[in-house]
Parts: C-alpha cells; structure tokens; sequence
C-alpha cells in the first residue's frame, strides 16, 4: 500500500458514511430544538463538542431552561449514559490498552460508535486500531456540524425531510441482522431484544435501559454459574 | 440560571458522560492488576453483551412508536421490513440503508 494513513482514513470514511447522514440529520434536530428554547447557536456547538452524547444534550437543554440543581444533572447524565460503561467492557478485548488514542477511542463511545467499531472487519494491511480512531473522530465531527448547522441555521433552515432520520434505525437493525446471521448461539441477539420490549413495558422510556442492562447481566451471571457447575 | 450555573451544569453532564464511557478501562486494566488477564467472568460478559445490546438498540429506535393510536407504527415496522428483506437479499449495508430509509420517507410523506 502507498499511503498507508491515507487508505486507513478512506476506509475510515466510507464505513462511517451512514453515521455522517444519521448524526447530521440528528445534529441537526438537536441545533433546532435548542434554537427553539432560545439559546445561541453556540450552545449546541460547545454542548456537542463537550458532553459528545444525543440523548443526554436532550435532556441538559431542558434542564438549562430550569433552575440549577447539579446533583439533578449528574444522576440524569449518570442514568441515560449508564448503557455506555457496558459499551466499555465489550470493548476491553477490542480496543488498545495502552495507546494514545484510547482518550478519543473511549471519549467518543457512543452507540453508533460502538456498534461500527465492535463489528468491524478491516482487510490486511489496514490497522484497526487507527480506522477505529478515525471512525471515532469522523462521527464525532458529523455530530457537532450537525449540532452547529441544526442552531445556526435555525429558523431560517425550512428544508427539511420529514423521516430521514430512519437512517439510523436501519442502522442499527442491518447491523444487528448481520450480528445475528454470524453468531452460533442466539440467546444473546433474542435476550436483548425480549428483555427489551418487556422493559419498556413495564419501565417506560425513561429507565427502560437501565433495567434492560441490569437484566442482561443477571442473565449472563446465571449462564456462567451453570456452566461452571457443569464443568466442575 | 447564570452564565456559570450554566457552564457548571454542562461541565458535569460532560465530565459523568466521559466517566461512564472510560471506567471500565480504568477499573478493569489499570492498578497491579495490568498484567493478568482479564477475569473470565468479565471478559465473557462483554462477549456475551453485544448482541444483546444490538437488539436494544433496535427496540430502543422503535420506543417513540404508539401501537394503539396514529398510524400504529405502521411506516417505521413496514420500513424495518424492508431493510431486512433488501439485507438478507443483496447484503450490501449501503443498499439497504438507502432503500430503507427511502421507503420510510415514502411511506411517511405520502402513504400514511
């Protein structure tokens, strides 16, 4: 290969082209949602660039409008965000230990992140550990542009197409299509989906996550004693 | 609320988003432990979690969907079919992204 950094940041970009529309688009929406609670357009910007997660800027643009209470903000970021230390441990085995880039590979875990770097496959002669960094870096730019154009154009931005936010539901449901075809056993792929829906159920949007996540964990302890029983 | 209240408010919503995204890495490879392997416990978790996670993150697009009133969620279900139809028939991530969405646009805009 000629340009090995060059091929490595192509490669980069092209398996996160479909994060640029989703997060733009997304980015976007978040711009005007804090337009409309009458913030600057530098508060998505710094916001996007600083917290770096969707839904809990969401959530902190709301809280900004109301009175200051910190404890409110730091158990809100820690529940929403609380899915993102699992994102971690399934990453031990799949990111450096010791590298310079582990601040950007770990700062930038965010679901859509996640889900490209833990499934990616990359030719021989490409590094994984520097696509993955631009994978990283390349989605985090796309979110902050998006949040960027999404206040600055505020209201005077009229183009918009209703549904193309879609793009990162058909994301996340190819790659969890393709998560499915490739793995043996599927308790894992039909746990999350079932324990999900339930969750939801009976939790509601707000801690539905959490709950899934505890669940998962509970599962995976009980698996592991039987199958350590077995084996004794 | 103040200009600082404000900046405290998104400096902590910063600093506990990081931390839930990097404590793995700092309790489960750093100290003395740095050496050994990870425990197998631990590390079959995170083989384990993945899957799982896809699938949420699945039911997690769907959450806003209203079963009993509108249009029952009919375009965002149709449009998930025909992502994994389009999937499973060329395999080619980008295709079925584009149809997906296509048709979801289609079916929002002008169906339902």
């Amino acid at each position: 290969m000629k340009n090995k950094h060059w091929e490595n940041f192509r490669f980069a970009l092209t398996t996160s082209s479909p994060v640029f529309f989703g997060y733009v688009i997304l980015g976007l929406g978040y711009g005007l949602y804090m337009h409309n609670l009458g913030f600057s357009f530098w508060y998505p910007t710094l916001m996007a660039a600083t917290i770096y997660g969707g839904s809990v800027e969401f959530i902190i643009a709301t809280l900004l409008t109301q009175h200051f209470n910190p404890l409110n903000v730091l158990l809100i970021t820690a529940v929403v965000g609380f899915r993102q230390f699992f994102y971690g441990i399934s990453m031990l085995t799949k990111y450096p230990r010791h590298d310079w880039r582990k601040f950007l590979l770990l700062f930038g875990l965010t679901d859509e992140t996640f889900v490209i770097n833990y499934s990616l496959k990359v030719p021989a002669g490409y590094d994984k550990t520097t696509v993955q960094a631009w994978i990283t870096l390349l989605d985090y730019l796309y979110w902050v542009l998006g949040a960027f154009l999404g206040g600055f154009l505020g209201s005077t931005l009229n183009l918009q197409i209703k549904g193309l936010d879609f793009v990162m539901t058909a994301l996340f449901v190819v790659l969890a299509l393709e998560q499915f075809m490739q793995e043996k056993s599927h308790i894992s792929s039909l746990s999350g989906v079932v324990i999900t829906i339930v969750c939801l159920l009976l939790f509601g949007k707000t801690y539905f996550l959490v709950a899934t996540l505890l669940l998962l964990v509970g599962e995976y302890y009980f698996l592991y004693r039987r199958h350590q029983k077995a084996g004794e | 609320m103040s200009l600082l209240q404000q900046v405290i408010t998104i400096a902590i919503a910063a600093v506990t988003n990081f931390i839930t995204r990097w404590s793995p890495f700092a309790i489960f490879t750093s100290s003395k432990k740095e050496q050994e392997e990870l425990s197998p416990f631990i590390k079959g978790l995170g083989d384990f979690l993945p899957a799982a996670i896809m699938g949420m993150l699945v039911v997690y697009c769907y959450r806003n969907v209203n079963l009993l009133a509108g249009n029952h969620g009919l375009p965002d279900f149709l449009a998930g079919i025909i992502t994994v139809v389009v999937h499973l028939w060329r395999r080619s991530m980008f295709l079925s992204l584009i149809v997906g969405t296509v048709s979801y646009i289609i079916l929002i805009n002008y169906v339902f």
